[in-house]
């Protein structure tokens, strides 16, 4: 129920974002989430994309340092409050978030909440112990591109 | 008549400088007697020059004319760390009244030594020095060099007391303090590090106080390179004389060379430190006016001699006669290394010394560069280092104290703060051959 993210290194600087993802445009992969944490210096690219492997393979291959990590994504309702209630179960049961980020989907009432947590394996048994939907990378799939 | 010159009252000589002014033949036969005699002390003391003598079948007999120091074999600054800590001294601890040491290339110092007759060399050479300067009894000298371990500040100290000027041992750093004694002791001449005089006259200006107002009418500035664009702005801002000098902490510490006041090149102190100027790819001699590396020969040291040191600066001897009156050979002032270590705040560097720090926290060696720039007077070096995969993280936190980590230890075995920025993969030049290291901006708009 994990999903892979990959995550590049870019230097804080006008025109570094455009770069890798055009590579993987050209190679028709395509993007169903991104984040980007930014510090003064640098920043860093999270990326969900339909062939990880492929995407991970391409990105290396054009000289980015890509990382691979395992991430929860789980849906809740797009309305106020929907995200608080998720964060609720989750702090209930003492996990620990490394970051979060969200989107909303273009159509439907869901949003998709992407967690990396310290004990991914762990969070997904507490999230699902508590009711809450925990969407596979099928899944995502299907209602990203519908 | 050279006594003439010898007046030590304002405007004239001290008579330390009298070897300044020795005719050619006479200058030759001191450099001849101090040669033979240095590299029989060298010969009888120093397992490793011994040793290298003998590989080349030869004895202190060789040397019949000053020519002969050619066939000696050459010093380097690995010899001085491979031999870490007493193992090129001449003389018996008991002998050895003072130590000093430097940066070197693995985080181990360099140490020198001094026997009492070494300590009044070094101080007759620094108040030779001065009085190249234009300094005299009754200056009040500020004496900003870092007192310690660093031979600059003592060196300085005991050349100022030699001379008979008043020496005010601040040390270096404490800039409001620098500017107040400044002003409030009618200070006439100061000398430290070119970069950090321009910082004292930035700060000067903060404060309110104008430099071209008071006394000071003299800098003597050494410890690192600097360019005529950095003199006329120090001359112009300051209201002095901006003066260059010369030395090393394995020859002496500072007095190997000064400018006298035509500031056309530096004097030699040639009758203890023996110049010769070399190709740095072959080791042949080249003659004066041709530039090279400058190799120096101490001639009377008694502790650590020096025979044939390769200085890796690069640079070529004046002879011709200069207007000061001096019949000491000059160089002409440093522009450029023949390795790749620079000098910043004072402190020699050499990106090998990066390089461990790099290795230490990383295990493997990522590809960086060295810039260096000069931020209001002040020399900054900052460290470019590409992300491997090895430290990369998805997390900010985790890269934040891989960078912070990697300033940390390059800190550790620098001594001085650095800036560390992690760049993209790749994005570092690589250039054919030998990689280049060292990024100098700090000439840049000067």
């Amino acid at each position: 129920m994990k999903l892979q993210q990959l995550s590049l290194f870019l230097e804080n600087r006008p025109g570094r974002l455009g770069a890798p993802l055009e590579a993987i445009a050209k190679e028709g992969i395509n993007i169903l989430t991104l984040s980007l944490a930014d510090t003064a210096q640098f920043g860093i690219l999270r990326l969900i994309v339909r062939e990880w492997d492929k995407a991970k393979q391409v990105l290396e291959d054009a000289g980015w340092v890509v990382n691979l990590t395992e991430v929860v994504a789980v849906d809740v309702l797009d309305r106020p409050g929907g995200l608080a209630e998720a964060l609720a179960v989750l702090e209930g049961a003492g996990l620990n978030i490394e970051y979060m980020y969200a989107f909303s989907l273009r159509r439907g009432d869901k949003a998709i909440l992407i967690f990396r947590f310290e004990d991914p394996d762990r969070a997904i048994d507490v999230l699902l112990e508590k009711g809450l939907h925990v969407v596979d990378g099928d899944e995502l799939l299907s209602v990203v591109s519908g | 008549m050279l006594t003439e010159l010898w007046n030590d009252a304002a405007g004239g000589f001290h008579p330390a400088s009298a070897p300044d002014f020795l005719p050619e033949t006479a200058l030759k036969q001191v450099q001849l007697r101090r040669l033979r005699a240095v590299v029989s002390l060298a010969y009888e003391n120093v397992a490793l020059f011994r040793t290298r003598m003998e590989e080349r079948g030869l004895t202190p007999d060789s040397i019949q004319r000053l020519e002969d120091i050619q066939q000696l074999p050459f010093t380097v600054k690995a010899d001085l760390r491979d031999t870490y800590p007493f193992g090129l001294f001449a003389t018996p601890m008991s002998d050895v009244v003072r130590l000093h040491a430097s940066s070197g290339t693995t985080g181990k110092p360099i140490v020198v030594a001094y026997t009492r007759e070494d300590v009044d060399v070094w101080s007759e050479v620094m108040a030779r020095t001065l009085a190249c300067c234009g300094l005299h009894r009754g200056d009040v000298l500020q004496n900003a060099f870092g007192y310690g371990l660093f031979t600059g500040g003592l060196g300085a100290h005991y050349g100022a007391e030699a001379l008979g000027a008043t020496v005010v041992p601040i040390s270096g750093g404490n800039s409001d303090r620098q500017i107040m004694l400044i002003r409030d002791f009618g200070v006439s001449a100061l000398c430290c590090t070119p970069s950090y005089f321009t910082y004292l006259i930035e700060r000067a200006a903060e404060l309110g106080v104008d430099l071209r107002a008071l006394p000071l009418r003299a800098g003597i500035f050494g410890a690192e390179p600097w360019t005529d664009g950095m003199r006329d702005h120090i001359e112009a801002a300051a209201g002095i004389k901006a003066y260059d000098i010369y030395g090393l902490s394995e020859i002496i510490g500072p007095g190997v060379a000064s400018e006298c006041s035509a500031q056309q090149g530096l004097h030699i102190f040639e009758d203890h430190f023996y110049p010769e100027i070399i190709d740095p790819e072959t080791g042949e001699a080249l003659p004066d006016g041709e530039e090279g590396e400058l190799v120096l020969t101490t001639l009377s040291k008694k502790a650590m001699p020096m025979i044939r040191y390769r200085t890796r600066d690069i640079t070529s001897l004046i002879s011709e006669p200069c207007e000061c009156g001096r019949t000491i050979r000059r160089m002409r002032r440093i522009g450029r290394r023949s390795d790749d270590m620079f000098i910043i705040r004072g402190v020699n560097v050499f990106p090998s010394q990066v390089e461990a720090a790099l290795l230490a926290v990383e295990g493997t060696l990522p590809h960086y560069q060295i810039i260096l720039t000069r931020d209001q007077g002040l020399d900054q070096m900052s460290v470019e280092v590409e992300v491997t995969p090895e430290v990369f993280s998805d997390k900010i936190r985790a890269l934040e104290d891989v960078r912070a980590r990697l300033a940390k230890a390059i800190e550790h075995i620098l001594g001085i703060r650095v800036g560390l920025r992690l760049v993209e993969p790749r994005s570092i030049a690589r250039s054919e051959g030998k990689a280049k290291r060292v990024i100098d901006r700090r000439n840049e708009g000067a």
